[in-house]
This record gives structure tokens, sequence and C-alpha cells, in this order.
């Protein structure tokens, strides 16, 4: 299958590690992988803050970067619920642009996602020896439906204890423009979110979506706590000794 | 505020109004006779299969399971003639006094009070200083331990929301599966003009959570919902 | 009542400040959702049912002109009178105007947000009429003069001490040394003093949950017992309701009554569901001797063929607000009006305008957990970004965001220039904080490092180094 790689603005700005990450998952579940250049953003900002024209303007530059590619894999929900539930929205009145929204969104996949529902896998040959609890970004969640298939995937990483997050399901407060525009309420619930986090033990915590982790690490720090934050990908192609955690010292 | 012109122009600018935005007129002849259809027919929609599975005895056991989770208290009796006695005695283990105001209803009638000499009953609506009160009820839900009382001459309302104690006496063949079945049992005894002033589901006794989410009984309603089921064994009948 | 919407930044901050708020807020959080699963996990057919329930309100939506209509001739022939108010203003005339015709000097109140709306307490003070809530959280506020919080636990925002501390204040008749630790002592205390006020009541005013045009009723679904009592005991009863209540049969009203309480608190049923239909009938020995429907559009017609329209369908069970997490940190009254939470997003701009409320469909991360309760799938954030649409559209939100978002959309659909720049802030930020792993502090972000670290970038972009090693 030849896969494009949607990288994201938060992991190109970010945590390249993650997209690598991505790759390496992708290769091993038998995939070709190519990254279109022509890709910046998925337009969600624009889109969120009622500028549909420009929201527009990205997404048709999305549909020409990614033509011709069997799928499009996102290691992140947000951006990916963006191309499969939004775009079609975006162009509801436009059937043109519609039908290629349409078709686009049907071959656009969060990474975990596409793993086990489109390729199957349902292990994979890492080792990473923690307790670890995992976060539930509200998009691919509630969009996507990615709730099991991170879990699966985890529970094959040899050494790594699962521990359930109370309120996994609950926002951490990052929401894009969010925690700008209303930092004091994002900040009640990136608290609560560490608060639960700590309370679980775990050492490490995980998501598949960027702008949670950058979220929850630099709440945990601010904190002082010791809890290391990764990707999921990062973790499921045992990249772990590759890169240091989010936010982590030298 | 105004006559009878100001009333009608506010009605005619809001049904308009509606119309404007369907960007349609009045509905058509054909239109307003099949919606009309589908009123009269009044079909039900989907109903949870929780009490339609299971028989009568079953659905009995349901409604006592459903209505003691809910804090209604439940007395069972297998004849009329043992409701005086029930009465009488759930009277006394709550400490209450032996009187009561009580439906003037005839279902009632058979109830043979004259055994507990001792117990004060007054027919009637509710007052004030009334305690405990004795009502019918038109039928028992079991999907959620529900009971269906209507309104009449005979059954007063203030009985079921005065009193601090409200008794009900549930006789088996009342018992019904769902809402919509006890809804149909209404219609059946002769709602073919307006329905009673008021039908009142009563699911456990009267309550609030608005302190601290904490669950408090007896807020303005009854704070005891006393029920006496009566399993005589007599057939159940559509009314 | 007066909105404070405008100054929401500022009340949500109070309200995160406020420690009893928090403490309550703490209670709610967990309680409701939990206790919802817990119903909702007993009721296999709860999906279907969602489904049923919206399409129920659809149809009716799309042929409400003839459901009015039709609910209209019922409940005059059976013996009521329905008051049809564009506005609020026509709406509390209507009212005084009843309560005028009887003589009115004491009126009791069932819980009802659209009294709260068209702020009809006020306007009948303001008339020598003395409105009595008598729901206990509505009592509570009106005894401190506060608005509600949430649409049916108004109170919610108060801790028991500070409860206790009004009826102290308020009830000053009673032993001022008397214990009122417990919401057991409160409630009977409430119990007594509301009791004689709902026996000398002239005219008694509730609200409603739903109306069926088949048979003429208005519904209500309560648990104290106060609406039962506010609507039988005085000679009036008027039912303040809004148009887009109607359901079209009684088996209609039981398919919502199912997703209701479930989805409100958690309860199989409410302890009352009562159906009322017209006032009392020959030989009944109490009841109402009038009966008032008071019919409020403000607004709703318009609504429908519109974007907004799905809003329509709200049962207002409150699901939406207890699972909300922005709700959750800042409570009720920050949202300045009448309905808090996702669904008061949605509909307080629709009510007093998106320039009065235009933080509120801001204020949300969009993160879907008020849709996914909704028993009527109403599309939440889809409706708040249509509220951000037209503030955009209005140029209303502050020019800093806009011209900020204008200058990333700008750049972003130029490839070429953003892999340079991305390249660019990549390398910077991150030797600026290549030992230290974050920054405490950050030049453009200290609404974000003021309270949290900001982790620094790897150093290169994604696209330079696939770039290389693609060589």
């Amino acid at each position: 299958m030849r896969v494009a790689l949607f990288v994201t603005c938060l992991v190109d700005l970010f945590r390249p590690t993650v997209g690598f990450a991505t790759v390496k998952l992708l290769e091993q579940a038998g995939c070709t992988v190519e990254v279109p250049r022509a890709q910046t953003c998925c337009g969600q900002p624009a889109y969120n803050s009622g500028d549909r024209a420009d929201a527009k303007a990205i997404a048709l530059q999305v549909f020409d970067a990614f033509a011709g590619y069997d799928h499009v894999v996102a290691p992140s929900g947000s951006c990916a619920g963006m191309i499969r539930q939004h775009y079609p929205e975006l162009f509801a009145g436009d059937p043109v642009n519609l039908q290629r929204a349409q078709e686009l969104a049907g071959r656009t996949w969060e990474l975990t996602s596409f793993l086990v529902d489109v390729c199957g896998t349902r292990t994979v040959s890492a080792q990473w020896d923690r307790e670890v609890t995992y976060h539930d970004a509200c998009s691919g969640l509630r969009e996507l439906g990615v709730k099991l298939q991170p879990r699966q995937l985890l529970a094959s990483v040899a050494g790594l204890r699962l521990r359930e997050l109370p309120g996994a399901e609950i926002c951490c407060g990052f929401g894009g423009t969010f925690c700008i525009k209303y930092p004091d309420i994002s900040d009640k619930m990136v608290t609560d979110k560490e608060t639960d986090i700590v309370a679980t033990g775990a050492e490490a915590v995980l998501a598949g979506d960027l702008g949670c982790l950058l979220n929850m690490a630099g709440k945990l720090y601010r904190q002082g706590r010791c809890v290391e934050v990764r990707h999921v990908a990062e973790v499921l192609a045992g990249m772990t000794e590759e890169a240091r955690p989010i936010g982590a010292a030298r | 505020m105004g006559g009878a012109e100001e009333v009608s122009e506010a009605r005619e600018r809001i049904l308009a109004g509606i119309r404007s935005s369907l960007n349609r007129g009045r509905l058509d002849p054909e239109t307003e006779a099949e919606l009309r259809a589908r009123v009269a027919a009044h079909r039900r929609n989907l109903v949870p299969a929780r009490a339609t599975t299971l028989d009568h005895q079953e659905r009995v056991e349901l409604f006592v399971t459903m209505a003691e989770e809910v804090q209604a208290t439940v007395t069972r009796v297998t004849s009329l003639a043992a409701v005086p006695e029930a009465v009488a005695r759930y009277l006394a283990a709550e400490n209450l006094p032996a009187e009561l105001v009580m439906a003037p209803d005839p279902s009632l009638d058979a109830i043979p009070w004259e055994t507990r000499p001792l117990l004060r009953i007054r027919r009637g609506r509710a007052e004030a200083e009334d305690k405990v009160s004795f009502t019918p009820c038109h039928a028992a839900i079991a999907e959620t331990g529900t009971l269906l009382l209507v309104s009449g001459p005979q059954t007063p309302t203030t009985l079921n929301f005065l009193p601090d104690t409200h008794i009900v006496v549930v006789r088996g063949r009342q018992v019904v599966a769902t809402y919509e079945d006890g809804l149909d049992r209404l219609r059946a005894a002769g709602a073919s003009e307006a329905l009673p002033r008021v039908i009142n589901f009563i699911t456990g006794p009267s309550r609030t959570a608005d302190i601290e989410q904490r669950i408090e009984l007896g807020a303005h309603g009854p704070r005891r919902l006393h029920i006496v089921l009566v399993e005589d064994g007599q057939a159940t009948r559509s009314v | 009542m007066l909105a404070t919407s405008r100054t929401f930044v500022a009340n949500a901050r109070a309200g995160l400040a406020n420690d009893n708020l928090q403490h309550a807020l703490g209670l709610a959080r967990t309680g409701f959702p939990l206790r919802r699963r817990l119903a909702i996990e007993r009721l296999p057919e709860f999906e279907a049912l969602r489904e049923t329930g919206r399409s129920i309100k659809d149809h009716t939506l799309e042929h409400l002109d003839f459901y009015l209509e039709l609910y209209e001739s019922r409940v005059v022939a059976s013996g009521g009178k329905v008051h049809w108010a564009r506005t609020p203003q026509e709406a509390c005339a209507a009212v005084l105007q009843v309560c005028r015709s009887v003589g009115a000097k004491i009126v009791t109140k069932g819980k009802s947000m659209i009294a709260e709306e068209v702020g009809l307490n006020e306007f009948l003070e303001r008339h020598g009429i003395t409105p009595v809530e008598t729901d206990l959280g509505e009592y509570i506020i009106q005894l401190r003069h506060e608005p509600p919080s949430h649409i049916i636990a108004p109170a919610i925002h108060l801790i028991k001490e500070q409860v206790a501390e009004t009826f102290r204040a308020e009830h000053r008749s009673l032993d001022p040394d008397r214990s009122l630790a417990e919401p057991r002592q409160m409630c009977d205390e409430a119990r007594a003093m509301l009791r004689p006020r709902f026996l000398a009541a002239d005219v008694g005013i509730t609200g409603a949950n739903f109306h069926v045009a088949e048979t003429g009723s208005s519904i209500i679904v309560t648990n104290e017992g106060n609406g039962d009592l506010t609507q039988t005991l005085p000679r009036v009863h008027i039912v303040m309701t809004s148009i887009e209540k109607l359901v079209p049969t009684l088996e209609d009203a039981a398919t919502l009554l199912r997703l209701l309480a479930r989805s409100a608190t958690g309860q199989e049923f409410s302890s009352y569901t009562t159906i009322s239909t017209g006032p009392r009938r020959p030989g009944d020995l109490d009841g109402p001797e009038q009966y008032h429907v008071v019919l409020l559009d403000n607004g709703r017609s318009e609504l429908i063929g519109t974007e907004f329209q799905d809003m329509l369908r709200c049962i207002r069970c409150s699901a939406c607000i207890n699972h909300c997490p922005v709700y959750a940190a800042v409570g009720g009254h920050a949202y300045g009006w009448v309905y808090p939470g996702p669904m008061g997003a949605v509909l307080t701009p629709i009510l007093i305008g998106i320039e009065e409320a235009g933080h509120l469909p801001n204020a949300s991360t969009f993160c879907g957990r008020c849709e996914s309760v909704c028993p009527v799938k109403i599309p939440l954030p889809k409706m708040m970004r249509h509220w951000r649409e037209r503030e955009y559209a209005k140029k209303l939100s502050p020019p800093v965001y806009r011209t900020g978002l204008s200058l990333w959309a700008w750049v972003a659909r130029r490839p070429a220039l953003y892999h340079a720049l991305a390249e660019i802030a990549s390398r910077v930020l991150g030797w600026a904080g290549r030992d230290r792993g974050r920054f405490r502090s950050l030049p453009l972000a200290t609404g974000w490092t003021a309270v949290r670290d900001m982790p620094a970038p790897e150093g290169r972009s994604f696209h330079s180094l696939w770039a290389e090693r693609r060589k």
C-alpha cells in the first residue's frame, strides 16, 4: 500500500521523532511511505476560528498534495478528524470539492486506527519497561472512535504495564487556540489532568496527539512531577532510546 | 394585556414566522390529513424490552424491585380483606397516628375497614393537616416501579402530594409492563374526550438533591410512599 | 435577567478562585456522569432511543405550525387558554393580566427556565405581586438574590454551609441556635417554611418539559413535588413555556421521558412526572379553576430552517452541562445569563445577541463530550463553530487573533515558505532549549508559560530531516 504521511504542524516543528516513528510503524506494517512536500497544516486553526475561507484554501492544498495515495495517515486524531469529519462539512455546498473531500476522508486515518483497523496489526515488536497511563485525546476518541486500538497495540509492548487513567476521556484543556484565549480555564483543566495522572502512580503518560502531550508535559514539569511524556507512536516503534521524553532535559 | 385582536396577532405572526422559516405556507390538506392520522394512530415508538418480555408474575416482581429501589416500601397481601391490617401495622411501625384521608373512589369500597375500628378514616381531598393519605391507582408500571394515578371527582390529586405519607393500594391485575401500556389502559377507560385533568406518574417518594447533591426524601411531597400490593389472583383485565 | 456574559473572562476567573464553588463543582463533576452512565447501562435500547428522540423532535419542528394549532385546539377543548407571546414583554404581560384578573397577591412558582428568560420574577415584583420560588434550589437562590447556575440544579454552586447561612439570615422567626449542619435539616426547614406559601398562593406558575399536541397537555418532570403543589392548590395554574417543547402524541412523550431523567440525573424516572390537561373538571374536589399556557417564541421560530435549528431539539436535560469540562471548571454563573454550559453557549447568543454573548461559543475546546451525551443528538460544537464563523464575518474577534490567524493561513498556503520558516523556528527554539528541554517563559507565549513549561522543539523540522535522510 502506498501511504502518504500527514506530518502535522506540531510534529514538524516540535517533535520529528513522532513522524519517524510513524514511518517506521507503517513500513513495519508493509506500507511504502512517502511524505508529500506540499503539505503544511490541515487548516483546523482557521476552521475552528470561524475562518472558513482560509480553511477551504488549505483543504484544497491538502487535496492536491495527497492525491493518488492509497491512504493518508496522521499521528494525530485531531488532524485526521479534521480531514475525515470536517473537510466534507467545509465543502457541503460545493459538489465538486465535496466529492474530493469525501474521497480523501475515506482514505485518511489516525495512526493507531490505521494499524489496527486497516492493516490488521495486532502486535508490535517494541520493548519498554514502564508503568504507563494513557490519555484519550478528544478528537481521536469522539470523531474517530480511537479508544481500543492504542491499548491493543500497547498491550503487545514487552515490559509495558498499562494503568487506566481515571477521567482518561476528559479534555486536557489544550483545545488549540482555547489554551491561549482562555488560559485560566485551560490551566484548571490541565491541572486536573495532571492530578489524575500523578494519582495513577504511573511512570509515563502517553497519548496520540502532540497538542495534548505538550500541554500535559508542560504542566507536569511546572508542578515538578517526574512523569515521562511521550507520543504513543514512539513507544510502539521502539524509539524510546533515541529521543528524550517530551520536555526532558538532556 | 389587551383584547383578542392583540392575542391573535401574536399567534398569527408566530405561525407565519414558522411557515416562512420552513419556506412554505400552510400545509396542504393531504399533508394535514396524514399528520392528523399519525396523531390519531398514536403509534408506539421503540419500547424497551425490559418488562415486555416478562410474564405477568415476573412483571409484578419487577415492579416491586424497582419501586423499592427508589425507596417506596411495599407490603404484599393476598386479599383486599388483609388491607386494613396491613395499613394499621404500617402506621404503627412508622409511629404515625392511626388516621388517614382516603380517596372517595368506589374501587376502595370493598376494603373492610370495619375490621380495624381504631383506624380513623375520612374520605375526600387532602387538607393541610392530613398526615396520611390512602388512594387507589390506575396502573402500576413495572419498567420503573412507577404508579399511574389519575385525577377525578373520586381521586383528588391533593391526596398524592399534601400528606407526609401516601399509601397506595395496587391490585395485581393493575401491574403492566410499560408506560404505553398504562396509557392504553387510560385511553380504554374512556378518555374519548379530554384526558383527566392530571395524570401522575409517581416513582418513589418526594426527594431533592439540591444541597451538595445529597439525596433527601420528603422535599415538598410525601416523604413516605407505601404500596400495599394485593395479589388476589384476579385475572388481568383491560380496565 | 440582566446578562453579564460580556464579562465571561472575569466571571470565569472569579469562579476559578471561589473555593466554595470549586468544592461544589467537584461533587457534581464526577457524580452526574457516573449516575448517567449507570442508568444507561441498564437500558440497552438507550442509543436507539436517542435516534428516535431526535426524529420525533425533527418531525415536530418540520410541522410545528400544524402541531401548535392542534395543541391549542385541544387546550381550549379541555377548558384551558393559550396566550401566544412573541417576546419576553408579551409573555410577562400575559402573566400579569391573568394574575390581575384574579387579584393575585402571592404566586408560587415551580422551576421554569422560560420564566428566568423573560425576567418574570422581577417583572411581577415591580407590579406588586410576590413570586415565591418553591423548588428547593430556586428557593435558596431567591433568598440569596442570585441567578441559577444550572438548569436543573439551580443552587449547585453552593456548599451546605452557605445554604445554612442563608437560612439563618432569612428565616428569622426560627430559633437562631438550631442546628443546620445537614441537608436533612435544611430540607425539612424549607418544607416547613414553604408549605404555608403553597396553601396561600392565588396563582401557581410552572414551567413545562413537554407539551402534547394530541391532548393539549403539559408535562412537568420533577422530584420534589413542589411543581405539583404549585399547580394543584391555587385557583389558577399558568404554564410558562416555549414553542419548541411540543411533541405530537403521548407515546412520543413517553419516548422522550425515557431519555430525560436518565440523561439528567441518572434516575430511571423522576419521582413525579405529571401530565396536565386543562382546569378542574366538574365534580373535581381539587385542582385549579383556570389553566393558562403562555407560549413564548422569542426568536425560536426564526431558527427553523437555519444552521441552528437542531438546538430546538433540546429537552433541557443538562447532560451537556454535566459533562462539560469548561463548566466543571468555572461554574454556571460565569456564562452570565440563564443558560450555562454547552447548550447555553449555543442558545445565549441566539437570545441575547452574539455581541453580548460572544465569549460563550469561544470558551470551548470542542472536546465533543456534550454532543456525545446529548439525548437528542444536537451537534453542539458544530453550532458553536457557526457562531465563531458569524463573529469572524462580523470582525467581532480581537484583532490580534484575526491578524495572527491570517498570517498563519497565508504562510500555510505557501509550503516552501512555510517549511523554511518551520526549519528556522525549530532550530532557534530547539537550540535555545537544548539543555533544559523546555522553557519556563517564552515571549509571545506568556499565556502558556505563566502556568506551564513549554517543551522545546527537537531542533530540526521533520521535513528538513526527511529531505536529508531520503537523499
